[in-house]
């Protein structure tokens, strides 16, 4: 994204056939393998985030099945501890770190230019660099499996387990290398969706009609950038620790193990709110559209959000209780953690108060998302308690806390992402999920999931730690882990039925038309999919909710679709101010770029030589990275980045 | 705790009360029920927020399966089709604030409960005992028994004894990573930190055998980390804490069966383990001046019986794979020998 200050409002027109042919030739990704790699268009980037971040949730979900075939009986033999202890590492942090975030990502990235009325996200190149790097990080994790050596201390790590005395495989150094290059990804996405957020919004769109779900991503991108520098900081500590023999965390030379829980939690608290607030937001933009009613408390949920975030920051320590902690510290961050339950509830109000005020329309989404209430309040519940800390001295650790975590992160992401997804497939595809495989598939996924993880929090109650591969007879876990065997099974089967809906309805399902659902907001006024300049006039907004406003009455003057500057010299997009999104720069966008791809491969071999200490391959890398990056930001002509030659 | 389940009545407990209080004995490890001054202020916490998360956990799934049923369109709803849209009645908004100000009560009560709670069980209404320093090692528990002075001190591992209704001391290391003690009738966890020492206590409030295990992750036999924690009478735990500080029976009117065990035992084992009266003094290995008054081997693992030391003797690799003792090579004769000593350890 680049400036160019016009000294003229640029043309303003009404949509035509003509003008549509105009924008798809400058803006179309060119095909085959080079657009594959060169492309900047955010919608195939959002799509690539949601496939490899489903790719990854079903290869988290065939590790957790072996974890559960194997603790299916009292004393079994199916795997050995050591494998034991990869599954579950690896299955932490794929679920975790590489389909959680990415998932959100994927539907932000595809979702923000399109409610926000725009073209592309802000800058489209570092948009698809960020995609990349993901997807490097996450293969260069996995390469660990194949090689035998998977992180093995679970996805939070403790040192000293961690630490090379105890671990002399490149097992950490694989966790390790590979959470700083995903941080990379991370914070690139980031800063990106703020950008996209302050600045990309069609003209109209001040800062109190902007959809929630925009929001959510924008909350937890700030948070990702206060966040994730404490853990990219950690596991670089540790790898010189582990590389170099430096002593931040080596008690034996005054190191401090603790340093370490302290830096992680402080990312990976607010991390827990990083990975549910987007799906909060989807819901809470998704549920209205079949209650037939905008969301009851659009500010109340919005202020919730960003509350819910900043006070994210100021509870890691109940990670931490049974450290021998000073009692007066516990009860600060006891407090803390019970305070954070009133902004975080204040969705939940908002939905049953959208569900009781509205005319609810029985659709697979619609079931995803109340149930996805009902999954929070589980979720949300068992976290209250572990936030009493004498009776978390208990829960810490125990599969109480493991229920917990699962309720969080498949009750509010996993059942909100579903959701979404029947919402805006449509739009993705063209194509309607098939409503009837839908709710069978809804009905499955709901019952294995609860079937796996309610009685879990007996499990937990009757004292089965985390983290073991095997337990004795006769201690009462017997009959409750094969319970939750049978859930997971059941459950993996209804993803299946999903999985399988998608496939179809890709091909043979119904065509959708540009707004399937009737939905308020401006992705439902382009076609189904998109075409790649997502709208031919840039709509100018006047409501909340654009196509439902003459329905609602809503706001003063009416939402223009069909008439709106048209900025076709080029690739442009509008910018417009940060609060009341008057109009404000014409902004030339990138086209397609490879150098992003190029970059993300330099990168990597980088991170690849410091993993074999191939520290020539390292320098390499810097070079190539620099001069690559050197290359992409190169001031271009077409970007508006070469002042033009003064007419003499 | 009872008294408050009678109270509640009604199905919802009923049925919480079915699935969560299974006889002590089947759930050794169930924190429902406690036994010890540290964990019983907790119990009744524990059962206060399960009451509360399941009440609030059933009025809101009522709330959206109500909401959703009643006020549901029964048209069939047809892709693309315009339909109504209600700008809502007014004064809905009162559902969020009045949910967030019963949320804010409610938890402001249950901060109070906790705080109160936490007061309780900072430290016990009587002085402690003695204290038991516990140091955790991958995968066992080394328990140092305090004295009033180093020979009214001993060692033993993996259980650990005290006497009933009072007060002890524990102090809690770590010798490599960091491991959890936890006996969940007892008390909650305190983790064993390399490089730090933690401090609590533990009190038993009767007589009895409670099982406990390694709560933190601390490598590949985490889940074969357990502790056993026996609370006796007084006087019989004064007898107990006599019996270990006696060295090993010398070889006067010893077996010849025995020497020869003893012989190869401190050529064998004894660069890990230590029997105090024998040259075997290693430290890498639990202190087994007596172990035959230990009931289990192996860290809880498996019963001391004889069946179960040979088998632990001869094949420890099998039984806790990548436990830190190796498989010594021994023939039948050495086995033989050397657990024939090992039961001279009462």
């Amino acid at each position: 994204m680049t400036a160019a200050r016009y000294t003229e409002f640029p043309n303003v027109g009404e949509k035509s056939r003509a003008l549509e042919e105009k924008l798809k030739k400058i803006w179309v990704s060119k095909p085959g393998f080079y657009g594959f790699i060169a492309s900047v268009d955010h919608k195939e980037i959002g799509i690539r985030y949601i496939v490899t971040a489903f790719a990854f949730l079903i290869v988290g979900g065939v590790e957790a099945l072996i974890m559960r075939m194997q603790l299916a009986g009292p004393n079994q033999n199916i795997v050995s501890p050591e494998a034991y202890a990869q599954l579950f590492s690896m299955h932490g942090i794929t679920m975790i770190f590489l389909y959680a975030l990415p998932v959100l990502s994927g539907f932000s990235n595809y979702l923000f230019p399109l409610v926000l009325g725009t073209r592309d996200m802000a800058f489209p190149r570092l948009n698809a660099f960020s995609y990349w790097v993901y997807l490097a990080a996450g293969i260069f994790m996995y390469v660990s499996f194949l090689l035998g050596s998977a992180p093995n201390d679970g996805w939070f790590n403790y040192v000293p387990y961690a630490d090379r005395t105890f671990n002399p495989g490149p097992n950490i150094d694989f966790y390790a290398l590979g959470m700083i290059l995903l941080g990379i990804s991370t914070t690139a996405g980031a800063a990106n969706f703020v950008v996209t957020f302050f600045r990309m919004r069609a003209p109209g769109m001040s800062i109190n009609r902007i959809p929630i779900l925009v929001w959510g991503t924008v909350t937890v991108s700030a948070g990702n950038l206060l966040a994730v520098p404490a853990v990219s900081l950690a596991f670089f500590l540790l790898w010189m620790d582990r590389q170099f023999g430096t002593h931040f965390y080596d008690a034996a030379s005054g190191g401090k193990p603790l340093l370490w829980q302290h830096l992680f939690w402080l990312f990976a608290h607010p991390w827990v709110y990083i990975i549910v607030l987007p799906a909060m937001g989807m819901v809470s933009d998704g549920l209205p559209i079949f209650c037939r009613r905008p969301l009851v408390g659009y500010t109340l949920v919005v202020l919730g959000t960003i509350t819910t975030m900043v006070l994210g920051f100021g509870v890691w320590v109940h990670h931490m209780f049974a450290t021998g902690l000073p009692y007066m510290a516990m009860s600060f961050f006891s407090g803390a953690s019970f305070i954070i339950t009133v902004p975080s509830a204040v969705a939940v109000f908002a939905w049953i108060a959208t569900i009781w005020d509205g005319r609810p329309i029985i659709t697979t989404a619609f079931l995803y998302f109340a149930s996805f209430i009902a999954m929070f309040v589980i979720g949300g519940v068992s976290g209250v308690m572990t936030a009493a800390v004498p009776a978390d001295l208990q829960f810490h650790d125990t599969y109480f806390v493991v229920a917990h975590i699962h309720y969080v992160l498949i009750g509010i992401n996993l059942f909100g992402v579903l959701g979404a997804l029947y919402v805006w497939f449509p739009k993705m595809s063209g194509r309607l999920l098939d409503e009837y495989l839908g709710k069978v598939s809804f009905w499955v996924v709901f019952f294995g999931f609860n079937l796996a993880f309610l009685p879990m929090h007996w499990t937990g109650l009757r004292g089965m730690p985390r983290r073991i591969y095997t337990y004795p007879d006769g201690v009462g876990w017997t009959g409750l882990n094969q319970t939750t065997t049978a859930g997971a099974f059941l459950l993996a089967f209804g993803l299946a039925l999903v999985l399988t809906n998608v496939l179809r309805s890709i091909r043979k399902g119904e065509p959708a038309g540009d707004n399937p659902w009737d939905g308020p907001t401006l992705e439902w006024a382009t076609s189904s999919p998109p075409p790649p300049y997502n709208f031919a006039v840039i709509p100018v907004v006047a409501s909340r909710h654009p196509l439902w406003e003459e329905r609602l009455c809503e706001g003063t003057g009416r939402t223009s679709i069909d008439r709106g500057p048209q900025l076709d010299s080029g690739r442009e997009a509008l910018a417009t101010t940060a609060i009341d999104a008057h109009p404000d720069l014409i902004l030339k966008m990138p086209a397609d770029d490879p150098w992003p791809f190029f970059v993300t491969i330099a990168l990597a071999i980088g991170f690849i030589g410091l993993l074999l200490q191939a520290w020539w391959l390292a320098a390499l890398s810097v070079i190539a990275t620099l001069a690559g990056t050197i290359v992409w930001l190169w001031p271009r002509r077409d970007l508006a980045q070469i002042a033009e030659k003064q007419h003499v | 705790m009872k008294p408050l389940a009678r109270a509640t009545g009604g199905s919802v407990s009923t049925l919480l009360i079915m699935i969560t209080s299974a006889a002590a004995g089947d759930t050794p490890m169930s924190y429902l029920e406690s036994a010890g001054a540290r964990a019983a202020p907790v119990t009744p916490l524990i059962w206060g927020l399960i009451y509360l998360s399941a009440a609030v956990v059933i009025v809101i799934t009522l709330l959206v399966i109500v909401g959703s049923l009643k006020r549901r369109t029964t048209d069939a709803w047809l892709p693309g089709q315009r339909s109504d849209v209600e700008r809502g009645g007014s004064g809905v908004l009162r559902w969020v604030y009045s949910g967030l100000i019963a949320t804010t009560i409610t938890l402001a009560a249950f901060v109070a409960w906790t705080m109160s709670t936490l007061a309780a069980i900072r430290s016990p209404d009587q002085a402690e005992q003695f204290t038991v320093h516990v140091v955790g090692h991958q995968w066992w528990w080394e328990v140092r028994y305090i004295g009033s002075s180093p020979s009214q001190s001993f060692t033993t591992a993996n259980e650990i004894r005290i006497p009933s209704g009072r007060p002890i001391r524990l102090r809690l290391s770590s010798a490599d990573v960091i491991h959890s003690f936890w006996v969940p009738a007892l008390s909650g966890k305190t983790d064993l930190i390399p490089g730090r020492t933690n401090e609590t206590w533990l009190e038993a409030n009767r007589t009895g055998d409670f099982r406990g295990q390694c709560a933190e992750f601390c490598g590949q036999q985490h889940a074969l980390m357990a502790l056993r924690v026996v609370s006796l009478p007084g006087d019989e735990f004064a007898k107990w804490w006599a019996q270990q500080l006696k060295p090993a029976p010398g070889d006067t009117g010893a077996s010849e069966t025995v020497r020869n065990g003893r012989e190869l035992f401190v050529a064998k084992c004894g660069i890990c383990h230590t029997v105090r009266g024998t040259l075997a003094g290693g430290k890498i290995g639990p202190d087994l001046s007596h172990l035959m008054s230990r009931e289990t081997l192996a860290a809880n693992t498996i019963p001391n019986t004889r069946a179960g030391l040979s088998a632990w003797i001869s094949a420890p690799q099998q039984i806790k794979p990548k436990n830190k003792m190796p498989n010594v090579e021994l023939s039948s004769e050495e086995l033989h020998a050397i657990r024939t000593f090992l039961y001279t350890l009462q």
